[in-house]
């Protein structure tokens, strides 16, 4: 799960880690009144969107202001507005909220990370003196910038290993020990809560030599959100996708991408290797839709529905492999899920495993206009090949 | 023979008592499988389908009944517990098809279970079965057969695919290991292959991987040094966008790690055979017979 940089800076402050005195608003009017608490003579507001990706720079989602006034527009500007950034896609995303900020004065600016090792089963803690730009791309050009602790999260972090990383910077003696510090209490709030990633790009030394998180990214193993409320409070469904927070209300696996050909899939492998195949016949995949290994009349009716909302749908292809529920029962959900919806678009279904041949009885003698394909392969071709012709096969 | 389970696999099943634990319970004892004790704590004394003994701890279990080995289908919340407990007892291998376990639950049940005896395959998985003999899971058994190709897997259904489309072509095989679609499993690739390196009764080696995660890689490395039997694979996921967990909690790629892409090149380079579509899996490998 993701959560905003207000957010993550709020869980940073009170592990202990400095970060800008600053609040989020949804209006015009509060920043006015919030402005004017946070100016100081001399000193610039900064005004951030928050939204969940990054790249909110070079989109204009942050703005460096020298009064309330500016700020007040600044946010009137960006509330409302759709924000394009490199990682929101050419439509943008919904600007809800801003963040004001008092600016500081930046002397550096570092880089610090956390996330999980799976080859080491370790939390990796990764230093830069690269900071304020992507880190991928420090990493690629310049590896040796960057500076790695691997950390036991049974045992947790060693005050070496902080200062170990910290030194790795050469920074001033007393800013090392700021930075020492700021690491550990990083650290603590990334294996507090559960976090997947915890990220402070840029950490920056200030002209005052303190260190602070002038921005701050977390996110969460979802896994253990049953036991993480206050993590789990935080999640804002405004920047989900619809279909996909309508399909997680049905207990569905449901991702949204750019294609035309819908697939439904019981079990996650199997549906990206449903995608996989499609592309590789020529067409698109529309989406990743796990209905769950066993597919049942629930889950079949809820994941086609879900499908069928997205506009550029043009054929859906049902593929399912009847393990311990068999092809028969499987072709009679099907039926069962679908028979009294009004479909205007060609279905194919596939389903192999024993009893392959009822269900291709079940489905061809229900009469729904469905069209069987034999083989996987076949299943792939006859899909691509509807959604591209966009002749209605399966309309009653 | 055949690796991690056989027709002599004393078995004992965490969680008996709950409606998949039965359930699937039902399934393996139809299958063949030596079930020989439940472990539900509050439900120890009761009979599981007239005969099998359920008890409150896998100690007690194991103390009665000498069982080597167990299933878990016990809720996220509890599974790690489970798995400790099992390793706890004794057991030599442990299979855990909970899905949604917390990464640092299973953290610490990796540092638990270094040094000990036990092996686990999971979590989130199908589990491991040698056709014939014993199952020891949720894997539809009649899709499977005796034979000589061994298996392993992250996925469930796309492994079912993939065996189904052996058995059609008559191959067998020796053994198939669902080892999860978590960031951290009991068993990898890697482990699988090294298992089935050290198995006289497999032939050939079927890897089926997925975007997430440099696991595919680690295996492939070794099979190029120290493997004599060919290794095929097929990798999920090419069309899978970076940084969207695709169902599977380790299936999502991340920092430019992980892609389909990069898990081929490198499998090529290791002298692994790949096939390119997933309707073509048994084809593929019936050529390196």
């Amino acid at each position: 799960m993701k959560i905003h940089e207000y957010q993550a800076k709020q869980i940073l402050k009170t592990f202990g880690v400095p970060v800008p005195a600053g609040e989020p608003c949804t209006s015009s009017g509060q920043v006015a009144e919030l402005g004017a608490k946070l100016a100081e003579a001399g000193k610039p507001l900064v005004v951030k969107a928050q939204i969940h990706a990054g790249g909110r720079g070079k989109g204009g989602g942050i703005k460096l202001v020298k009064t309330v006034q500016e700020a007040v527009s600044a946010a009137r500007q960006l509330l409302g507005s759709k924000l394009i950034t490199p990682q929101t896609g050419p439509e943008g995303r919904l600007v809800s909220r801003i963040l004001v900020e008092q600016g500081i004065n930046i002397e550096s600016e570092l880089y610090a990370g956390i996330t999980f090792d799976r080859a080491t089963i370790r939390d990796v803690f990764m230093v830069s003196t690269e900071g304020g730009v992507e880190i991928e791309k420090v990493a690629a050009k310049t590896p040796e910038k960057i500076h790695k602790e691997y950390i036991d999260p049974i045992f947790g972090i060693n005050t070496y290993q902080a200062r170990s990383l910290a030194y790795k910077l050469n920074l001033a003696p007393e800013v090392t020990k700021e930075a020492t510090k700021v690491f550990l209490r990083l650290y603590a709030a990334y294996r507090a809560k559960e976090a997947s990633l915890a990220e402070i790009n840029p950490l920056v030394v200030t002209g005052e030599g303190t260190v602070l998180a002038l921005d701050a990214k977390m996110n969460f193993d979802d896994n253990a959100l049953f036991r993480q409320k206050e993590v789990a409070a935080m999640r804002d469904p405004g920047e989900e996708d619809p279909l996909e927070r309508e399909a997680n209300e049905f207990g569905l696996n449901y991702i949204k991408l750019n294609g035309n050909v819908g697939c439904m899939v019981n079990g996650a492998g199997l549906a990206m290797a449903t995608m996989d195949i499609i592309k590789q016949t020529g067409g698109e995949p529309a989406n990743f839709l796990d209905v769950g290994g066993g597919a049942n009349v629930e889950t079949i009716g809820n994941g086609f529905r879900i499908i069928c909302k997205d506009p550029n749908v043009g054929a859906v292809l049902i593929n399912i492999f009847g393990g311990i529920v068999r092809c028969d029962r499987v072709a009679s959900g099907v039926v069962e899920a679908l028979g009294n919806l009004q479909i205007d678009m060609p279905v194919v279904v596939r389903l192999q495993g024993t009893n392959a041949e009822d269900g291709k009885r079940i489905i061809e003698e229900a009469e729904l206009g469905f069209r069987w394909a034999d083989t996987f392969k076949q299943a792939a071709q006859m899909a691509v090949q509807a959604a591209s012709s966009g002749i209605p096969g399966g309309a009653r | 023979m055949s690796i991690l389970v056989s027709k002599h696999t004393k078995v004992l099943v965490q969680g008996i008592t709950g409606g998949e634990g039965s359930f699937h319970t039902h399934q393996m004892i139809e299958y063949g499988t030596r079930i020989v004790a439940g472990v539900t704590p509050g439900r120890g004394g009761e009979k599981f389908n007239g005969n099998v003994p359920v008890f409150n701890t896998v100690e007690e279990a194991v103390n009665r009944t000498e069982a080597n080995a167990s299933v878990i289908f016990v809720p996220a919340s509890f599974a790690a517990d489970a798995v400790l407990e099992a390793a706890a007892g004794g057991l030599d291998l442990v299979v855990c098809i909970t899905e949604g376990i917390p990464t640092l639950d299973m953290v610490r049940v990796k540092r638990f279970l270094e040094g000990r005896r036990t092996r686990l395959i999971g979590p989130n998985c199908p589990g491991v079965i040698t056709p014939g003999a014993c199952k020891l899971g949720i894997m539809p058994g009649f899709i499977h057969k005796p034979g000589r190709v061994g298996v392993v897997s992250r996925s469930g259904t796309l492994t079912y695919e993939a065996v189904w489309q052996l058995t059609e072509r008559g191959i067998g095989q020796s053994t198939c290991i669902g080892i999860g679609g978590d960031p951290v499993v009991g068993t990898t690739h890697l482990d699988a292959l090294k298992l089935f390196n050290d198995d006289p009764d497999t032939d050939v080696v079927l890897m089926i991987g997925e975007i997430g995660g440099t696991a595919e890689e680690e295996a492939a490395a070794y099979a190029k040094e120290h493997m004599d039997k060919p290794v095929v694979a097929f990798i999920a996921g090419r069309t899978a966008p970076p940084g969207r967990r695709m169902g599977h909690a380790g299936a999502i790629i991340s920092g430019g790690v992980g892609t389909a892409q990069s898990k081929i090149e490198f499998l090529r380079s290791a002298g692994v055979t790949v096939a390119e579509s997933p309707a073509e899996i048994g084809q593929v490998l019936a050529t390196v017979l």
